[in-house]
Parts: C-alpha cells; sequence; structure tokens
C-alpha cells in the first residue's frame, strides 16, 4: 500500500451515552474505491461525517493526506484543530448526501459555480466554463438553468455530484447517495459515478445499500457492525465467501429484502 | 357636533407637517428593526454564551416593558447620563430597538426552519460563516418572513402617535396642538383616525397578498 491518503487511528465517537464508533482504526490508499456496508446505525454513515467535519471526534486521530484533519500543530503540540485549519482540510474533501442537499434558491449552474468562485477565487464566467463541463460530464447541462425543485430525484443528485466535484477534492464521500430516489433513477446516478471511478483517480468511499454497486465499483468492501469493522477484503470474497458469521447473516438478510449481490 | 369643512382645510398642512414626520419615524425605525433584529437573531444563536446569553436577556428585557417607558427611557432618562438625544432620533431608536426584538423572533424561525442538510451542504462545498449565512441561509429564510415581518411594521407604523410623549411633532401630536388651540377636536382626530386608516387598510390588503405569495414553501 502507497502512503495512505486517510488515515484512521484509534477513533471513538458516541452520540451522547451511545457509542457508535469504537477505538477504530483503518487506512485508504490514495485513488482507492471503498465501499462501507453494514446494518443502519453501524456507525458507517458517521466515518463519512466525520471525515467532512459534520461530527467531531470524541478520540483518536485522523490524517488526510499525511495532515491530521480534527487537530493541527502548535508549538510542537498537538491541539484541536481551529476553524481556518478545518476549512483548509475541507478543501481536500467533497460529499455526496442522501438528500441532495441542493441550494434550493439557485440554479443548477449556480450550484455548481458558487464554491469555487467563493473558495478558490474564481471568476463567474471561469467557474461558469468548468461547472458547464462537469454538467455535462453528469450529463445534466439542458438543466443548468433550472432550480433544483424542477428536477427529479436523480437529476438532483448528478446535479449535486457535479457541485461535490467542482471543488476538485482529492476524496469524495458518497453518503447512501441512491436511498431517497425511486428504484428507476438509482441507474443513472450509479452511472454516473461509474464514470467518476473509471475515468478519475480520485479516492472515493461509499455508504451505500447498493449491495451489487459495492461489489461492481470497489477494490475493498468493509462490513461495519455495532460501531467496528468485522470484515473488510476484496469485494468478491467478502460478497461470495465472507468469513464471518455476521456479515454472512447480513448478506442473508440483504438478499431476503430483494437486493442482488 | 358639527363637521367643519373650512377649518378642515385650513388645518391641512400643519396635519401635512405631522404626517411627513409620521412616514419618516415608521421608515427609519424599520430600517433599525430589520437590521438590529437580524443581528440579535444571529447573536443569539451563537455558539459563544458570551454572546448569546446577554443578547437573550436584553432582547428579553426590552419585549417585557412597554414602549413608552423606553421612550422615556432614551429621552428623558439618558440625558442624566450624559447621551442627549433630539425627540426624532430618540423616537426612531425606542421605535426600532422595541421592533427588532420582535423581529429577531422572526427571523429566528425563519432560520431554524432551513434544514440542517442545508447547512452541511455549505460546509461540504467549505463555504465559510459568512458566506454560509449570506449565500445560502439569509436568501432561504427571508422570503417566507416577510408576511409577519410586514405585519409587524404596519404595528409600528399604529404606534407612531406614542412618540408625542417625547415631543415629537409627529401627525398626532399636531393633531392635538391644532385642537388644543381652536377647542375643536372632531377634526383633527377624525382626520388622524382615516389617515392611519388610509394606511392600514391597504397594507392589511397588501399583507394578505404577500402571505399567499410566500406561504407556499419555496423549495
Amino acid at each position: 500500500m502507497n502512503t495512505p491518503i486517510i488515515n484512521i487511528n484509534g477513533v471513538s465517537k458516541s452520540f451522547g451515552t451511545v457509542p457508535v464508533l469504537k477505538n477504530l482504526s483503518f487506512e485508504v490508499a490514495p485513488g482507492e474505491k471503498l465501499a462501507l456496508i453494514g446494518p443502519s446505525g453501524s456507525g458507517k454513515t458517521t466515518i463519512l461525517r466525520i471525515l467532512m467535519t459534520l461530527e467531531t471526534i470524541n478520540a483518536g486521530i485522523i490524517h488526510i493526506d499525511g495532515e491530521p484533519l480534527w487537530h493541527m500543530l502548535k508549538d510542537g503540540e498537538l491541539i484541536s484543530a481551529d476553524e481556518a485549519h478545518l476549512h483548509k482540510m475541507r478543501a481536500k474533501i467533497g460529499m455526496v448526501f442522501q438528500l441532495f442537499n441542493l441550494f434550493p434558491h439557485k440554479t443548477v449552474l449556480e450550484n455548481v459555480a458558487l464554491a469555487p468562485i467563493l473558495t478558490k477565487g474564481l471568476t463567474k464566467s471561469q467557474a461558469n466554463i468548468k461547472a458547464m463541463e462537469l454538467l455535462e460530464m453528469v450529463g445534466m447541462s439542458d438543466k443548468a438553468k433550472n432550480k433544483p425543485a424542477q428536477l427529479s430525484g436523480g437529476q438532483k443528485q448528478r446535479a449535486a455530484i457535479a457541485r461535490a466535484l467542482a471543488l476538485q477534492p482529492k476524496i469524495m464521500l458518497f453518503d447512501e447517495v441512491t436511498s431517497a430516489l425511486d428504484p428507476e433513477l438509482v441507474e443513472e446516478v450509479l452511472n454516473v459515478m461509474h464514470k467518476l471511478a473509471k475515468e478519475t483517480d480520485m479516492t472515493m468511499l461509499l455508504v451505500t445499500h447498493e449491495m451489487s454497486f459495492a461489489r461492481d465499483f470497489a477494490d475493498r468492501v468493509m462490513f461495519f457492525d455495532g460501531g467496528k469493522i468485522v470484515e473488510a477484503g476484496p469485494p468478491d470474497q467478502i460478497f461470495s465467501n465472507p468469513k464471518e458469521e455476521r456479515t454472512q447473516a447480513f448478506l442473508r438478510k440483504v438478499i431476503a429484502a430483494g437486493h442482488r449481490v | 357636533m358639527e363637521w367643519d369643512w373650512e377649518f378642515s382645510i385650513q388645518i391641512l398642512p400643519q396635519l401635512w407637517e405631522g404626517v411627513k414626520v409620521t412616514i419618516q419615524a415608521t421608515i427609519l425605525g424599520t430600517m433599525i428593526a430589520m437590521t438590529l433584529g437580524l443581528l440579535l437573531a444571529i447573536a443569539r444563536r451563537s455558539a459563544n454564551e458570551w454572546i448569546s446569553r446577554p443578547v437573550g436577556v436584553f432582547a428579553e428585557l426590552i419585549r417585557g416593558t412597554p414602549l413608552l417607558v423606553q421612550l422615556y427611557f432614551l429621552f428623558y432618562v439618558l440625558p442624566d447620563l450624559g447621551l442627549l438625544l433630539s425627540p426624532l432620533t430618540a423616537g426612531v431608536l425606542g421605535l426600532g430597538l422595541h421592533y427588532s426584538t420582535y423581529t429577531a423572533e422572526v427571523y429566528r424561525t425563519g432560520i431554524d426552519a432551513i434544514p440542517k442538510g442545508q447547512w452541511e451542504a455549505s460546509k461540504a462545498t467549505n463555504l465559510s460563516a459568512n458566506q454560509t449565512w449570506t449565500h445560502i441561509i439569509i436568501p432561504q429564510a427571508i422570503p417566507p418572513m416577510i408576511p409577519a415581518l410586514a405585519n409587524y411594521f404596519v404595528a409600528m407604523f399604529k404606534e407612531t402617535p406614542l412618540l408625542a410623549a417625547i415631543t415629537v411633532l409627529e401627525l398626532m401630536n399636531q393633531a392635538r396642538s391644532v385642537a388644543n388651540y381652536h377647542y375643536k377636536y372632531v377634526e383633527p382626530m377624525t382626520m388622524v383616525g382615516l389617515f392611519f386608516l388610509a394606511v392600514s387598510v391597504p397594507s392589511v390588503i397588501l399583507l394578505r397578498k404577500l402571505e399567499a405569495r410566500f406561504a407556499p414553501s419555496n423549495s
């Protein structure tokens, strides 16, 4: 493995008295496509939210690209990160949400171009050109002037992917991005992600219930339960030949619920 | 009791002077209430308790006391502390300050109504706190608040006669002075009432229209 782009070391997280992550450690290699699977409440979404700095951690340390995420060095000592440090670190990471979270008062184009203008100092016309390229890539250029309310769920999610890509993150986090979609719209979003995975060397972390997609998309699959990694390995191994009893039970349940594996 | 048309016309210019002050006070008071209210609402949401707590106490203090008392304070008590305000300045400040604590509540409700996902998407696209407020939160929060804000401004307009108590020569004060001078009350007081009606009734109709326009969710 190359120097990891994400290094999670001994991270714990509780919501109130409820522990969500328990002394969690793992690494992600640059360019790796990692799928996190597991039952609801297993902590997989929390990991993405911590990486996006939407949730704090209670213990442990995370390094992104060699730099601590939630900490910073001051006079040789590791202290809690301040807003300026978090701002710098967020530039490396993009996130796509289950419920899209597009800005409803802005057009699709403005949604994509806004952050590059505000955070990267691009002019409006530079940002718009870049945004149109991205919208082209996700098949949304004809909807550039529409407001999110006029889009289908699949179109919203493709626009949200373009918005996250506009900041050229090194790491992209996909949090159950097809869970809120009608079944017939899932495909168009997965196709875009497939294209991304093939065409870019971005590191991608994916939390999903689409097992067949995880199998197809990921270099490595991690099965979570109770805030811990139960089993990790190449998709073929996890899906066809899981070692752990809990993984087997989970996959049986998912198949019974009608998901293809 | 008889209506004297000639007298009515004769006092019109003086009442008109009052109308101008009344409108001026309402507009300036509205501007203060709108901006200060927003700042109060944002400060009350601050994670820093040294900011949010005192601001909360201040707002409760203002809301818990009558506007008239506050006006007396600004105009008659502050000079003892070395701050001398003109009647209109004190009046406009009083109106603005008083109503800012109400508009702050409207802003707060509107801001709370913005889904958490909007804040998270702002963070995920690396916007700063200021950028999140100015580009994402406020533009979405304001339109649904417009009817409630407009409602307070109509209410403020109807409370401007209180400024007479601190010698502002607004409409009510002018009418009273005319009436006292001529010992004729019917015409000036009726005309004051009609003026307020003439502004309030169209305002209420406009408000209904605003409510109809902004009531459905804008997302």
